[in-house]
């Protein structure tokens, strides 16, 4: 009930453009990301419950269960401390330091490292041996071969044929596919609004 | 000394992270770990400072929008997830977030998924004084989309000259697109590799300037 009259009063105020509409759509605007943010608690629920008894169970590998429950907890704290690493009130405290210094870099090396799993499976699509996947690598290498400097030395007719493979086959790719997901975004939009789609309710109190 | 011990700490983390090229070892793990807590360390004090404190907590101490009691109730609900009795309480928040984002997107989504990416699409093919690549462009754009949307419509067997044949340009024409994506990611992720790289032969070890 509270989808189909959310759901309903929402494409209605589109259509009215009166300010009651507009006062409708701005308290949902500004509510909307309220109501989400507070779903985080679930979040860090979970990984708290789950990492807890990890923990109390001495189940294999507990002691990594630590690194997760510590900084989650510590970095709230840091955050409250006041002061600065480098003396005085001005300047990073522990929390920016374990943001810049730790959850970037490790972030920042964990997707770089998909540079080299990326390259296994470009080895590993070659083996397919199939006509469609000698299209792909051949469609890739160009695209990644009009990106860069070394793609000069052959020709202007590389980095022209990588330029025409992005501006129009892959268009047409990515139109239809954009296509395929706004049809089905407005069908399982419809479904939910109407309740014809109720997996999300997720069986809570079953 | 802040700006050493940092480089030294990111640069460690650095190299704990790619030991996992070699075998999965206990660096690799801890660094992996923690780089989940802290994630969600961050993610609940950015929550805090930029979301509930100043449009939710700051309002209401001052008195100023009593109505944001209804959100904050709303989004207090999702805790009773937690507890199985009352877990049914936790559909409320869920159903409006869904209910009203799912009309909100409605009208947006089929002006740009749809109508915009059907009106793109719909152009001449034949432009007077237009570069024969750039015609070629235009027939492949028109009848390649044409060809990959009947590629995904499965309501109907792929045979015969339409069906047939347009699900066999289709499936070539999406393949282009996905080698397209592919080698733009690889070139994504090869530019962080070299960044990584940099720093530490740059800032960490100073071999490079």
């Amino acid at each position: 009930m509270i989808a189909l009259v959310g759901g309903v009063i929402m494409i209605i105020q589109y259509f009215v453009p009166h300010r009651i509409s507009q006062d409708v759509f701005n308290y949902y605007t500004s509510w909307g990301p309220i109501v989400a943010t507070f779903a985080l608690i679930l979040g860090v629920g979970s990984v708290t419950r789950v990492h807890m008894y990890k923990i109390r169970m001495k189940s294999t590998n507990w002691a990594y269960s630590l690194a997760v429950i510590l900084p989650m907890f510590l970095m709230p704290v840091f955050a409250l401390l006041p002061g600065s690493l480098l003396g005085g009130t001005d300047g990073p405290g522990f929390f920016d330091f374990m943001y810049s210094r730790v959850q970037i870099p490790i972030q920042a090396t964990m997707f770089s490292m998909l540079a080299f799993y990326i390259a296994s499976a470009a080895f590993r699509a070659f083996r397919a041996k199939s006509l469609l996947a000698t299209v792909l690598l051949v469609a890739a290498v160009f695209v990644m071969l009009a990106q860069v400097p070394i793609g000069d030395l052959a020709g202007r007719w590389l980095p022209n044929t990588g330029q025409w493979i992005l501006r129009f086959p892959n268009l047409a790719a990515k139109r239809a596919i954009e296509l395929g997901v706004g049809f089905g975004m407005l069908a399982t939009s419809l479904k939910i609004i109407f309740g014809v789609e109720r997996g999300w309710l997720g069986g809570a109190g079953e | 000394m802040y700006e050493t011990i940092g480089i030294w700490v990111a640069a460690l983390f650095t190299l704990a992270i790619y030991s996992f090229l070699y075998k999965e070892n206990p660096l690799y793990r801890l660094a992996e770990h923690l780089v989940v807590g802290t994630s969600l360390g961050y993610s609940m004090v950015i929550s805090w400072q930029r979301m509930i404190y100043p449009r939710l907590v700051l309002p209401l101490s001052r008195g100023e929008d009593w109505l944001l009691i209804i959100p904050a109730v709303l989004g207090l609900m999702y805790v009773t997830r937690f507890f199985p009795k009352i877990a049914w309480m936790s559909r409320y928040p869920i159903a409006f977030l869904l209910g009203t984002g799912m009309g909100v997107a409605f009208p947006y989504d089929m002006q740009a998924l749809v109508l915009r990416q059907t009106q793109a699409t719909l152009i001449p093919i034949y432009t007077p004084g237009a570069p024969w690549h750039e015609i070629l462009g235009s027939i492949v754009i028109v009848f390649g989309t044409l060809a990959a949307l009947i590629y995904f419509f499965f309501s109907k067997p792929h045979k015969g000259l339409f069906f047939g044949t347009g699900s066999k340009v289709g499936i070539w024409i999406i393949m282009i697109g996905f080698g397209a994506t592919f080698g733009f990611t690889v070139m994504g992720r090869i530019s962080l590799l070299i960044g990584r790289v940099q720093f530490l032969l740059s800032d960490w070890l100073h071999l490079i300037h």
